[in-house]
């Protein structure tokens, strides 16, 4: 099975606290630790092992900056076969309509049989799998958390609410997009990314797609983020202050008084 | 004015919570809108769903086939690419549905697509101006929406206040007819419940939950102690069933169970809206971590800034004595 896997470089939130600039037209991006989006690193570990399964091969693609190589190679370290830079000044201010229309392009450029993608990035939209699809008139499934393979279709399952599982058939080829705990990603070292360090990786312009510049970019977005701000809350908690004795002191008597501790 | 389209997700012929909030989001928009509800389905169910929703909508547009019995996401945006207008606006729950169906169906509609929409600002010729956010919630940002060929936004469930207004006495027409072929390359087969775990996180009163700021799996025992000295029971976030540190059935959340406690200690716990979606019933929430700025100091009652590697043992000591 010949599979694509759509991957993107992000901020990771799990080690970065998140501050908007002044300005509010970005977020403070100096000394932030990037990493690849946490749903597309298992969306790549589950190529792996189809393709380790039936054959075929994984390649990995990413919109983004010169930058965005390191994740290719992290997830060419992890057993993906080949690597695609999408990089163009023109892509630069897309919306999720422009990146799946970049996308698009890059399928139409191969032969796959299934494209991955992560259930969704860091902007939280969840959108680029299931509008990528849409163009290329492929069926799509999202959320995907298990896939068995068959020869002209897959069976899949789908994570809903409560945790339930929608089982679905779906042919080939498809988009699936991959939530989190459908695999346990494996572990990259240093060692495996040197191995890879000297692959060369393609890097494709608007032109060598056949995209036209004004069919992506700031000019062909119809949804476009104003601005970052901080929003006027509520009270929020009450932040307890003192040394770790102090706020123990007082949580204690907080939770006896409310039913946390006989 | 864009017409606007609700897309009503219902179950054993009621419908859902968001229903009345897509109505109030809509008003939002328009305030004097006429809006349509589109109700799909199969039999005496969504004859039941398509009352509830005329109770919250000036119309009711039913779509009766078995094709639509189970709504999966492929089948009904063939549908809704067929019979709605163009240039209308479309609300959508953002739940797995509505993440499933909707980004596609703005492609196949030409129309412009917002996700996880939390507040609509204003409305001013073609520019619609809404509130998203980025990065796990810990950023928020204003969106500018090109409403000129139609939209398809998807809202945050409980997000919007649903109006204590009068109920509407909506009329339902059956549009069933307009229907054309509902063929997809994508077979719905079956629902598998999620499996039952050890213990039931549902019916305890309290909860330590655990989040990714546990940073290991070793240090699980840690939060197992503070529990044991509480009389308290362990449930986590997601991320710690990914990494199967814990059970599914202690995952807290829209994707886990939805727990009602009396008091709540979210230790190293972002929030996100996915798992506080399964927290219910106003517990007194404690918030435990080292990120000042973490979106959980604002739903929680008390915050504490600090290691739960270290506040979490010496809390333990001092209730155990
Ligand atoms: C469709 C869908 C469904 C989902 N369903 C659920 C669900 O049901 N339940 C759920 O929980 N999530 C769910 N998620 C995932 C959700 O979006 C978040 O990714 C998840 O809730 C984050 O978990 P967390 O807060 O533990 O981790 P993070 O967001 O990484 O937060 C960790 C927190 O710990 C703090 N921290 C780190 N180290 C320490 C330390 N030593 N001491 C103190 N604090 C520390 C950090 O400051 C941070 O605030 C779902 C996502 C999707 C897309």
């Amino acid at each position: 099975m010949e599979i694509l896997v759509c991957v993107k470089r992000v901020p990771d939130t799990a080690e970065n606290e998140i501050a908007i600039k002044s300005d509010g037209t970005d977020i403070q991006r100096d000394d932030l630790v990037y990493s690849v989006n946490e749903w597309d690193n298992y969306a790549v570990e589950e190529a792996i092992q189809i393709r380790d399964k039936v054959g075929g091969s994984v390649t990995v693609v990413t919109v983004g900056d010169s930058e965005a190589e390191e994740v290719l190679r992290r997830q060419m370290a992890m057993g993906a076969d080949n690597g695609i830079l999408l990089a163009d000044d023109a892509f630069e201010g897309s919306d999720g309509r422009g990146i799946a229309a970049i996308l698009k392009a890059v399928v139409a450029k191969g032969k796959y049989d299934l494209v991955l993608t992560g259930a969704q990035a860091d902007d939280g939209a969840a959108q680029v799998g299931g509008m990528l699809a849409a163009m290329l008139d492929w069926p799509y499934a999202s959320l995907v958390n298990k896939i068995d393979t068959g020869d002209k279709s897959l069976k899949i399952g789908r994570e809903i609410e409560g945790g339930n599982q929608e089982m679905n058939e779906i042919d080939l080829p498809c988009v699936l997009s991959i939530q989190t705990g459908i695999n346990e990603p494996r572990y990259v070292g240093i060692r495996g990314i040197r191995k890879v360090a000297s692959i060369e990786i393609p890097t494709y312009a608007a032109a060598d797609l056949g995209v036209a510049a004004d069919a992506v970019g700031p000019a062909a977005a119809r949804v476009k983020r104003v601005d970052y701000f901080t929003p006027e809350m509520g009270a929020g908690a009450e932040i307890l202050e003192g040394s770790m004795e102090e706020k123990i002191d007082k949580l204690i008597e907080l939770l006896k008084a409310k039913g946390g501790l006989k | 004015m864009a017409q606007i389209f609700a897309y009503i997700t219902h179950k054993g012929g009621a419908v859902d919570d968001t229903a009345a909030e897509l109505a109030a989001a809509a008003q939002k928009i328009d305030a004097a809108a006429q809006v349509t509800a589109i109700v799909v389905g199969a039999g005496a169910d969504l004859d039941a769903a398509c009352q509830g929703a005329a109770k919250l909508f000036a119309q009711v547009w039913k779509f009766d086939n078995a094709a639509l019995a189970y709504p999966n996401g492929e089948v009904v945006r063939k549908l809704l690419s067929q019979v709605v207008p163009a240039g209308s606006i479309l609300l959508v729950p953002h739940d797995t549905f509505g993440m499933d169906m909707a980004p596609g169906l703005s492609i196949k509609l030409d129309a412009a697509y917002a996700a996880d929409v939390v507040a609509i600002e204003s409305l001013s010729g073609t520019e619609l101006k809404v509130v998203r956010q980025e990065f796990a919630g810990m950023a928020h940002t204003h969106i500018a929406v090109d409403i000129a060929k139609g939209a398809v936004l998807t809202l945050r469930p409980g997000s919007f206040q649903p109006e204590k207004g009068a109920e509407l006495a909506g009329t339902v027409s059956d549009k069933s007819g307009d229907a054309g072929d509902l063929g997809t390359k994508r077979r719905y087969l079956e629902t598998v419940e999620a499996e039952m775990g050890d213990v039931d996180i549902t019916k305890a009163d309290v909860l330590v939950s655990v989040g990714r700021g546990i940073e290991d799996q070793d240090n699980i025992g840690v939060a197992e102690e503070l529990a044991e000295a509480m009389g308290a029971v362990v449930s986590c976030s997601r991320p710690i069933v990914d990494a199967k540190w814990l059970e599914k059935s202690r995952q807290v959340g829209t994707s886990g169970k939805t727990v009602k406690p009396k008091v709540y200690l979210a230790m190293g716990i972002s929030g996100s809206f996915q798992h506080l979606g399964g927290i219910k019933g106003s517990p007194f929430i404690v918030a435990v971590n080292k990120n000042p700025k973490a979106p959980i100091f604002q739903v929680a009652d008390i915050g504490i800034v600090e290691n739960i590697l270290e506040f979490m043992p010496a809390l333990t000591e001092k209730i155990s004595g």
